[in-house]
């Protein structure tokens, strides 16, 4: 049949493997490390490592303090400070909603302001200090942020809870929690889908009430 | 995201330098940029991260400099907050505030908000035509759903609108941009900045492409008593305007002695009501007085298919505005 012939000339078994394109992708990856020069680059390329060539190609050093802990790491300019603190460092607490800067579930404190870290180049953070949700915590003793979040039951699937505590903490930081009014235009930058609002504006309003150590 | 070199910027003169090869883009909040470059809107090659240039700087007027200078890396919650320029020019203050949410807020930067591309859909989806994107291709927003487009200035190339609030205030507060290129220092009139789509929607701006925002100047006015910044949108907080007004009074023994006016979410640009500010002038502050400036103001609009509601929305939202300003309300 004119289709199986088609099939079979066109896209034999070996699929992705096909040896013609991956030479395609060895030379022009080889080209294209020459074109940008550094040596590390070059010698994967020489070595058919083509996985590698990327990273060797443009990762650059960056020094942060991570919930009071400096780490010295080795990152791609286009990594997200999001992406760097779930991928590469384990600290998952921080979530990834929307990716655009829309949700705020990405949430941390940079040099103590709050940010998305979803729209932030790693990079562009070296030499900060950041502050996860893990980093809010004394050991065993809870920040009174999420002590007031349990509390009130501020939470249901809990998703953009780390990201509403980081944005709370902020939220009183800046003195901007001094009505419910205040707090929940000052808390807009963070969506809950399940509509948790009510209890996250009594979690607060609690905590700024009771006194907040930063 | 497209891989992309970056490099950090230590001087005016080498970040000039940089952006003038093809491909070079300045980040400095990146809060509209990375979004961009995640949407495969855009994908430059290199990024010149600029944050490390002392240009944050708010500096206040002082002997007989009547103006305050406010630099270019100057954070948005920054200047909001600012107890000088809250008391000065609180109708900055005000659209700041209106802008964004307070994470967002604490990332971008005074020129980075001029520079923010309109959040059209058209030009966000890039399975979609956009003479913005990608001169050439058409536009989607002319028979799409165009809601939240222009119903000034338009062209048959492009009805988006400039999504910016502080840009609406600066506007109306006569500020002046500072600009640096390769043949020195320039000024440009606010209102002069931004540009109407025309046949080229893809410039945004007259900034030229190896030219560098240095600082906003605002000069001093009569205006801090009578200000007032109204954003009408589709909910009550972090969402771009459907409509607003930046609207400023200097009211004198019952008259109007000095009057601006400026729309956003109507043009490609911030639109300055000028022929509503001169029918206002020695005026009394009255509703009527205010209605018919709003009228006069929405001369020359058009609407498309699903925005007519803003011929409506707009002279209501003007009217509003200098109520609020004038203290009617």
């Amino acid at each position: 049949m004119e289709k199986e012939e088609f099939g079979t000339d066109a896209m034999p078994q070996t699929g992705l493997e096909d040896p013609s394109r991956r030479s395609f992708i060895k030379q022009s990856s080889l080209l294209t490390a020459v074109a940008l020069a550094p040596a590390t680059a070059i010698k994967a390329a020489e070595g058919h490592l083509d996985e590698q060539i990327a990273g060797a190609l443009e990762k650059l050093p960056l020094r942060m303090e991570v919930n009071g802990e400096m780490h010295n790491l080795s990152v791609e300019p286009r990594a997200t400070l999001l992406d760097i603190l779930r991928e590469e460092m384990d600290l998952t607490g921080t979530k990834k909603g929307c990716d655009h800067g829309q949700c705020g579930a990405c949430t941390v404190h940079v040099d103590g302001q709050r940010v998305n870290s979803c729209l932030t180049l790693g990079i562009m953070v070296n030499g900060k200090k950041v502050t996860t949700i893990e980093g809010l915590a004394k050991g065993d003793e809870l920040h009174p942020m999420q002590a007031a979040f349990l509390k009130h039951d501020a939470f249901q699937c809990g998703y953009c809870t780390p990201g509403q505590i980081m944005s709370a903490v902020a939220c009183i930081n800046e003195g901007r929690a001094n009505s419910e009014g205040e707090i929940r235009e000052f808390m807009s930058g963070n969506i809950c889908r399940c509509g948790a609002y009510p209890n996250i504006v009594n979690a607060i309003t609690d905590v700024k009430n009771g006194g907040m150590e930063a | 995201m497209k891989q992309f070199q970056y490099v950090k910027a230590s001087s005016n003169a080498g970040v000039i330098s940089a952006i003038s090869k093809p491909g070079t883009k300045i980040i400095a909040g990146g809060t509209n940029l990375v979004d961009l470059m995640k949407r495969g809107v855009t994908a430059p090659d290199k990024l010149v991260d600029i944050t490390h240039l002392p240009l944050k700087d708010i500096s206040e007027p002082m002997g007989n400099v009547m103006t305050m200078s406010i630099g270019a890396l100057a954070l948005n919650s920054v200047v909001a907050e600012h107890p000088r320029v809250k008391e000065m020019f609180p109708l900055l203050s005000m659209a700041l505030h209106a802008g964004a949410s307070p994470q967002l807020r604490n990332m971008a930067t005074v020129g980075g908000n001029m520079m923010q591309r309109t959040r059209c859909t058209y030009f966000y989806d890039t399975a979609m035509p956009c003479n913005k994107r990608e001169p050439g291709t058409g536009c989607g927003a002319l028979g799409g759903i165009n809601r939240m487009h222009a119903i000034f200035g338009t062209s048959e190339k492009c009805i988006a609108v400039h999504p910016s609030d502080m840009c609406v205030a600066l506007a109306a507060l006569d500020a002046k941009v500072e600009v640096s290129g390769p043949k020195g220092v320039r000024y440009i009139a606010f209102t002069d900045f931004h540009r109407l789509p025309g046949l080229t929607p893809q410039l945004d701006n007259t900034l030229a492409s190896n030219e560098l925002i240095t600082r906003v100047i605002i000069p001093t006015n009569n205006f801090a008593k009578h200000s007032y910044y109204l954003k009408v949108r589709d909910r009550q907080s972090y969402a771009f305007a459907l409509v607003s007004v930046a609207a400023a009074l200097d009211i004198e023994g019952g008259i109007i002695k000095g009057v601006r006016l400026a729309m956003g979410g109507v043009a490609h640009k911030p639109w300055r009501l000028f022929d509503a500010e001169k029918a206002l002038m020695g005026k009394k502050p009255t509703e009527e007085n205010f209605a018919h400036a709003a009228q006069l103001a929405m001369q020359g609009a058009k609407a498309y298919k699903y925005n007519a509601f803003k011929l409506k929305l707009a002279p209501a939202t003007i009217a509003e505005a200098l109520k609020h300003a004038s203290g009617l309300v």
